[in-house]
């Protein structure tokens, strides 16, 4: 094939010469080229390699069905594998790559496959590479994976990035009246039907250029148009391909922003993610042009007819001197006439028998003639044909371009994507769109009208339709018929060769030939969907858009059955691939999820906090001092918080409002501890249960009036306490009178703990004896002032077991509320404090959280079975107690000690016999800290049967993950202080 | 083979929009969905059996079912949707409490 | 039948590929079986198999509404791991994993399973307590199981994001011999040896009605007519609530929702690993395929289903967590989505049971679990219907362990089936 520019042809614009790079050579081509284009201008032949045989593939086509020119472009963190070079607009400086090739396309290594293909059949490595060849010896997967190595290695495409995508994309929505999905003549002349008629018009064009298949002729102006469609008010969006279609006639669309740009504005998405609403929607999503199976019918130099076309008057690109078209369908000659005008010789081979048409006499027309066998290797060098009657009489006809066209398959992608079958039409052999009953209307060649008279007529009466569903008018309307040739389409699907062995392809990317389907269906992969995986037909890059009736087809003539008959094939979205950045849209990095903090965030950092992710949220993990470390750090704070004074901010808390008459009904109904009788102004450590009796979560309600409560649940269960409340109210007790908020963003709370909480208190609110042991007991609430005037809440509440105090006030206060307690906490030694010491804290005092109760735990086993009221019903209370969950031998909480006081213990940690170091364990070590006031490290947890069990007995902590084993004794979970003293104090 | 044919997979994607009564029609995406709106919860003090049948075992229907969505990033109402779940058609949506539902209703 | 092997397909290169069999039959429906399995998927494939192979059962039929494997045989992420650890669940898909070893030699059939590391990555100290919990429990059960910390895991992974994370990535906790599979082969792999040991797979065989009495199934009403049973398992997964009301048993404890799974165009290897994380509300999990796709998948869509669609948001949800942890992947494309319909059960655990009738036998609930399960649910789906009582490791996976307090809940989330992905 020798493709050369022609002067006068394309619509490409011959001022503006644009540099670009293939395979580090340097080339020109022009502005309104596409890569393909341009490298055709530049007659580069071979473009890439195939998936299995590694042979060579030129440009196939000159839209988004091409499965030859794939090629990566650009470099490092902006490489781009897998591109279709036709559809690739040029820019100047584009750096574009061979790929799947060694050392580069035209002389490729792997291209040794081709000569072992024999070998290689559909399958074949399913059949081997389990054990030592030749008969697979040996056991477990080490050979295969030895193979798989090598298969890996050879297998892929392009090679991607491993670096950071470094462009952005954006997600965005629309709404209109009517989408248009494409601007072919049925396209255009329904949008303007329909923003004439006054609606809101979006039209969709993949491409960059308006016009779809009018851009294969020569008097077109697409510039003209664009301006003709954006005047009349139509929202065109080009570059943008609508790649599915879901619910409620919503499409999901990919605009391609800077693609096409050399040097992009940084600030502009690389490409953006389209939501759009419509009411309605018109599909006129055009056809595609098949080829036909033969012998070496992939040989570089094949391309369809149609393509061929495009390339002339588009790219003013003549793509062949001696072109051979062959075709089954009316559709070439006009394309044979323009090529031979262009100065090409052209020959059309057309297996039909007789037909009636004014065939041009300049054109050498060979009917009841079939394509039989490409010469050629790296190019075509001729073409074996023979009659269609007749095919053991072959001769050869000398070309370097073999055009063909196998028919045309209407574009039924996007109908497909909601779910509706095509249906096949044998007159004119393609499946074309069934019924819908949404508000999808397909029109033009995507519904299978060849004619493009017809396709106009199919735009303005699916406008109509459009209109009528959308109740602006009621006509009647009806749809011009489906065809359009004046000669049938002849069957032609495949070539068959006695050759062997042929290579017929059906499938261009993955190498699936004719004979890989007469295989499958030897083995017993006769429906599609074995088909498809067993060959792999369909499944490359191009989704099967070529070769996928061709291989219903094979597979039909095996089965003796029709078409339909076998299936079709299900085209999942996307229509075309879709970047998985596009997808992401903006929420990258640190932006993946919403990052929570609390009211005194900055407040927590200026004050040297290091922060610590939990759950949505960052909170003080600890407060180092110069150069401790986290150890130092907490084990100072601990001991601070037990001796003096600590602050912690607790904000994270979820925070509910519990109003209404029936406030404490649903209390007590939630909690398992009796609510009933709590008096205003004291609150309740409360525990929650599911449905099935496990623990939910933990918490504090407050009481603060008759009908309010203030409700605290941990931080981790916020969510989730929330909407359970609503739930129970909204749909299973609806006779109660209680409102619920989530007030977790209203209140700010920081708890103040240790033997002087008092005394800081004391200084921090405006009458300083409200904070007596008298007027604020152990879990008395108190709603008072700080001495600025800023109401907040107190609670005397203590999760450490000293004397402590939880203060709540508005978010907006918090700054003011730290900056009064830090000073007088500082007063008295005291310091502030993380997670890591609250966590240690707690853990000498032997209270649970999220680590402890992890949904399999039942308030029993959590040593809390006391706070199971016997009085009263409450959610969880029939089934807390079924079967098993009542058992002796169930884990219950206990603390661990290392038998050795040195040692030190990971949380995670398997508790087990000392003489039977396996399996389950009889326990598991759920929390650690090192005890500064023990002065060795501790831990709780649960031990089958509990603390009774195993009283002085010698267990061991097995640990192999982090390759540790310890002697440990089980103790009480109660620490420190048991009776509760410093808290009561 | 039996001759039949391959039944076509469906293979949509889906995109629900959920009429809201309080804040109007939504993407599901605004939704939690909850569950079977068909389950009657029994009295608190009811036997296991009765809990452990409303609670572990379902009728998970295949066709239209009633069932409760919370509009979690809305109005935070709890719903009782009719929808299919094999089409995900939606049939009907209205707030699971009564009355709100009456007051919705005219809205 | 031809054996598969380097040896064969060389000698068929010379003949055209033309002395292959057909892997397996297509036999017309017999009027009766000894046992029929209902769900050509891998359950009910691995289960006729077994039941021929290791307990010399002849008389077996398998019956498939559509086509062998195409159901959540096809749709599933092909990920193959044991590090389950409440008592039964990781004796079974320990067991399962053996199984997977040996698969290929056994089936003669080359099933791909490759054993590349199934590292799940831990993002807070807590959450690699968690994990050393469970991956302690593995070790103590003499499964290989390891925690790497930061700088092992950026030596073996050096492209994940481990500079401007949301969820900062701490470690690793990783099983070596856990990896991934291809699913096609293994469906096509247990049809092919169980139709050589005599099995009848009747594909398009739909079942419409189940005729029984008091205690017992009789027959079954099929598109192939009616076929008598002596014994009934059921393996249809997604849709085995359709089936036990055919039957008429009333509830189940299973929902059916749908999950999706995604696959990019193919590039040279860039993932030689099953990377798997949680936080923030996000799961997902990636692998590449030896074609060179990248495979993953997330949460299921929320909302119970029997359609195989996925849906929109979920389709961005997963694309953000990939892109969370792999920047890279940004220009990598999708290629496909799907879902498959997924027996989701009130505490995240199988069923391999006795039923309320005397001669049929249940095998559902896979919920996200069931590929790598495949083996060894046929193992012990065949062995229970063949000595009519559950092996001890599958004991409690019964319907009546709710009733009975037996909590079986890896992820700890309560009867809310959608939450135990």
């Amino acid at each position: 094939m020798t493709s050369v520019r022609k002067e006068k042809y394309g619509k490409i614009n011959r001022d503006k010469v644009l540099g670009f790079t293939w395979d580090n050579k340097e080339y020109f081509g022009y502005e309104g080229d596409s890569l393909a284009s341009a490298l055709l201008a530049n007659n580069i032949k071979i473009v890439g390699r195939s998936f299995k045989y590694h042979r060579p593939r030129g440009v196939m086509s000159c839209g988004v069905e091409e499965s030859g020119a794939l090629v990566t472009i650009g470099s490092g963190s902006k490489a781009d594998p897998n591109v279709r070079a036709t559809t690739q607009e040029l820019y100047s400086g584009l750096i574009a790559k061979g790929q799947n090739a060694f050392p580069n396309v035209n002389y490729d290594f792997g291209g040794i496959n081709n000569y072992l293909s024999r070998f290689f059949a559909a399958g074949f490595y399913y059949k081997t590479f389990m054990g030592l060849p030749p008969f697979e010896w040996g056991k477990g997967t080490g050979i295969w994976m030895i193979f798989e190595k090598i298969i890996r290695k050879a297998a892929g495409m392009g090679k991607a990035s491993r670096e950071p995508d470094p462009d952005n994309y954006e997600h965005a929505n629309d709404f209109c009246d009517l989408l248009v999905v494409g601007s072919g003549p049925a396209g255009i002349a329904a949008a303007q039907e329909a923003v004439n008629k006054k609606l809101d018009v979006i039209l969709i064009e993949q491409d960059s250029l308006l016009g779809g298949n009018n851009l294969s002729e020569a008097e077109f102006d697409a510039s003209l148009l664009q301006n003709q469609l954006e005047s009349s008010g139509i929202r065109v969006m080009s570059r943008t391909t609508a790649f599915g279609v879901y619910d409620n006639t919503v499409v999901g669309a990919l605009e391609r922003v800077t693609d096409h740009i050399p040097n992009p504005n940084s600030k502009l998405p690389r490409q953006r993610f389209w939501t759009i609403r419509a009411k309605h929607i018109i599909l006129a999503s055009g056809a595609l042009e098949r080829h036909v199976a033969f012998n070496n019918n992939d040989i570089p130099g094949v391309m369809t007819v149609n393509a061929s076309r495009h390339y002339l008057n588009r790219y003013g690109i003549l793509t062949g001197n001696n072109i051979v078209i062959t075709t089954n369908n009316d559709s070439v000659y006009q394309t044979a006439l323009e090529l031979q005008e262009a100065g090409s010789k052209v020959t059309i081979l057309d297996s039909r028998k007789n037909i009636n048409l004014d065939l041009p006499k300049e054109i050498d027309v060979h009917l009841n003639t079939l394509p039989f066998s490409i010469n050629g290797r790296k190019k075509i060098e001729g073409l074996d044909v023979c009659k269609a009657t007749d095919k053991n009489n072959k001769n050869t006809i000398i070309c370097d371009q073999v055009l063909i066209s196998g028919g045309w398959s209407p574009i039924v992608n996007l109908v497909s994507h909601r779910g509706i079958k095509p249906i096949w039409n044998q007159e004119n052999l393609c499946f074309v769109p069934g019924d819908i009953k949404e508000n999808i209307t397909v029109v033009g060649s995507a519904k299978g009208i060849w004619n493009k008279n017809d396709c106009v007529k199919s735009g303005l009466v699916g406008a109509n339709e459009a209109m009528n569903t959308l109740g602006i008018h009621k006509k009647e309307i009806s749809f011009p018929s489906v065809g359009g040739w004046l000669n049938p389409i002849d069957t032609l699907f495949e070539v068959k060769s006695n050759k062997f062995p042929s290579k017929s392809f059906v499938d261009f990317q993955h190498d699936v030939t004719a004979e890989d389907v007469r295989l499958a269906h030897r083995e017993g992969f006769i429906s599609v969907e074995h088909l498809k995986r067993y060959t792999t037909l369909g499944m490359a890059n191009d989704q099967g858009k070529m070769g996928n009736i061709i291989g219903l087809s094979l597979m039909a003539e095996q089965l003796d059955k029709t078409i339909p008959e076998v299936g079709t094939t299900v085209f999942r979205p996307p229509y075309t691939p879709v970047p998985i950045g596009a997808l992401t849209g903006r929420n990258v990095g640190k932006h993946f999820r919403p990052l929570r903090v609390t009211p005194m965030h900055q407040w927590n950092i200026d004050h040297g906090a290091k922060m610590i992710e939990v759950g949505l949220y960052q909170r003080p993990w600890y407060y180092p001092k110069k150069n401790e470390t986290l150890s130092d750090s907490y084990i100072r704070e601990t001991t601070i918080v037990r001796k003096t004074v600590g602050i912690c901010d607790v904000t994270s808390l979820g925070k509910i409002a519990i109003q209404g008459p029936d406030a404490t009904e649903l209390v007590n109904r939630i909690y398992t501890n009796p609510f009933a009788k709590l008096p205003i102004g004291k609150a309740r450590y409360g525990i929650m249960l599911r449905d099935d009796g496990m623990v939910m979560d933990d918490g504090t309600s407050w009481r603060l009036g008759e009908n309010e409560y203030f409700m605290t649940t941990s931080t981790a269960a916020a969510a989730k306490v929330m909407s359970w409340l609503e739930e129970l109210l909204q749909t299973r007790w609806t006779d109660l009178k209680v409102n619920v908020t989530s007030v977790s963003e209203q209140w700010a709370g920081t708890s103040i703990a240790g033997p002087k909480s008092r005394d800081v208190l004391n200084e921090c609110v405006l009458d300083s004896n409200e904070i007596s042991n008298q007027n604020l007991p152990f879990m008395g609430v108190l709603q008072t002032k700080l001495k600025d005037g800023t109401p907040c809440r107190v609670v005397r509440i203590s999760f450490s077991g000293e004397l402590a105090y939880e203060m709540y006030i508005e978010s907006d206060y918090a700054h003011g509320m730290m900056d009064i307690l830090w000073e007088s906490a500082k007063k008295y030694d005291g310091c502030l404090y993380g997670l890591e010491a609250l966590g240690a804290l707690r853990v000498e005092k032997g209270h649970v959280t999220a680590a402890e109760l992890d949904g399999r735990v039942t308030i029993d086993d959590a040593g809390l079975g006391k706070m199971a009221s016997t009085k009263k019903s409450y959610i969880g209370s029939a089934m807390r107690k079924r079967g098993v969950l009542n058992a002796d031998d169930r884990e219950m909480l206990v603390g661990f000690f290392p038998i050795n006081e040195k040692e030190t213990f990971n949380a995670g940690t398997i508790v087990c016999e000392k003489n039977n170091i396996q399996g389950q364990g009889i326990g598991r070590i759920t929390s650690v800290t090192h005890s500064p006031e023990l002065g060795h490290w501790i831990g709780i947890g649960y031990v089958n049967g509990g603390l009774d069990s195993w009283k002085d007995v010698t267990l061991v902590g097995a640990d192999p993950v982090r390759n540790k084993q310890m002697e440990i004794k089980v103790v009480s979970p109660h620490m420190i202080d048991p009776e509760g003293k410093r808290m009561y104090a | 083979m039996n001759g039949a044919l391959v039944p076509i997979q469906n293979c949509t994607v889906d995109m629900i929009r959920i009429k809201c009564p309080y804040c109007g029609e939504r993407d599901h995406s605004e939704f939690t969905y909850g569950g079977d709106a068909s389950i009657k919860y029994p009295a608190l003090d009811a036997s296991e059996s009765e809990w452990t049948k409303a609670i572990f075992f379902r009728e998970n229907i295949r066709g239209m079912q009633k069932e409760t969505w919370h509009h979690t990033n809305g109005c935070r109402l709890w719903l009782e949707v009719e929808r299919s779940t094999i089409t995900h058609e939606i049939k009907s949506v209205k707030a699971c409490h009564p009355q709100i539902e009456k007051i919705t209703k005219h809205k | 039948m031809t054996r598969f092997n380097a040896w064969n397909v060389f000698k068929n290169g010379f003949t055209g590929q033309k002395n292959w069999d057909r892997q397996w039959r297509d036999p017309v429906p017999k009027k009766e079986y000894d046992i029929i399995i209902i769900g050509g998927g891998l359950h009910g494939l691995a289960t006729a198999y077994y039941l021929a192979k290791n307990h010399n059962k002849k008389n077996i039929a398998v019956l498939e509404k559509g086509w062998i494997g195409g159901g959540n045989a096809g749709r599933n992420t092909t990920i193959v791991r044991s590090n389950y650890m409440l008592p039964g669940n990781h004796e079974f898909y320990e067991h399962s994993l053996k199984l997977w070893e040996n698969l290929s030699h056994d089936l003669n059939y080359n099933v791909m399973f490759s054993q590349r590391a199934h590292v799940s990555l831990y993002h807070s100290p807590g959450a690699k307590d968690g994990a050393a919990r469970r991956y302690n429990i593995m070790r103590l059960h003499g499964t290989d199981a390891e925690l790497w910390d930061l700088d092992t895991l950026k030596k073996n992974i050096p492209h994940l994001n481990y500079n401007d994370a949301r969820f900062p990535i701490m470690g690793a906790a990783v099983q070596r011999r856990a990896g991934n599979a291809r699913h096609d082969s293994a469906v096509w792999g247990y049809a092919r040896a169980a139709d050589s040991l005599g099995v009848d797979i009747l594909q398009n065989c739909e079942v419409s009605g189940v005729k029984r009495s008091q205690n017992n199934i009789e027959s079954l009403e099929t598109s192939r007519g009616t076929i008598k049973a002596k014994k009934v398992g059921f393996a249809v997964a997604g849709h085995t609530s359709v089936l036990w009301q055919m039957a008429g048993l009333g509830n189940l404890p299973i929902e059916s929702h749908k999950l999706q799974a995604f696959v990019t165009e193919a590039v040279k290897p860039l993932l030689d690993h099953v990377v798997v994380y949680g936080v923030g509300g996000a799961h997902f999990y990636i692998s590449q395929s030896d074609k060179g796709s990248m495979v993953f998948g997330g949460d299921l869509d929320w909302y119970k289903s029997y359609a195989q669609r996925g849906n929109l948001p979920m389709v961005q949800d997963t694309a953000e967590a990939a892109m969370a942890i792999m920047p890279c992947l940004g220009r990598i494309r999708l290629l496909r989505h799907w879902a498959g319909v997924m027996d989701m059960s009130m505490d995240g655990s199988f069923f391999i049971c006795k039923t309320p009738l005397s001669n049929l036998y249940l095998n559902a609930g896979w919920n996200y679990g069931g590929f790598k399960a495949s083996p060894a649910s046929g193992w012990y789906f065949a062995d229970l219907i063949a000595n009519e009582r559950p092996h001890k490791h599958v004991q409690n996976h019964n319907l009546e362990r709710f009733e009975k307090g037996i909590n079986i809940d890896e992820r700890g989330a309560g009867p809310d089936p959608k939450l135990h992905g």
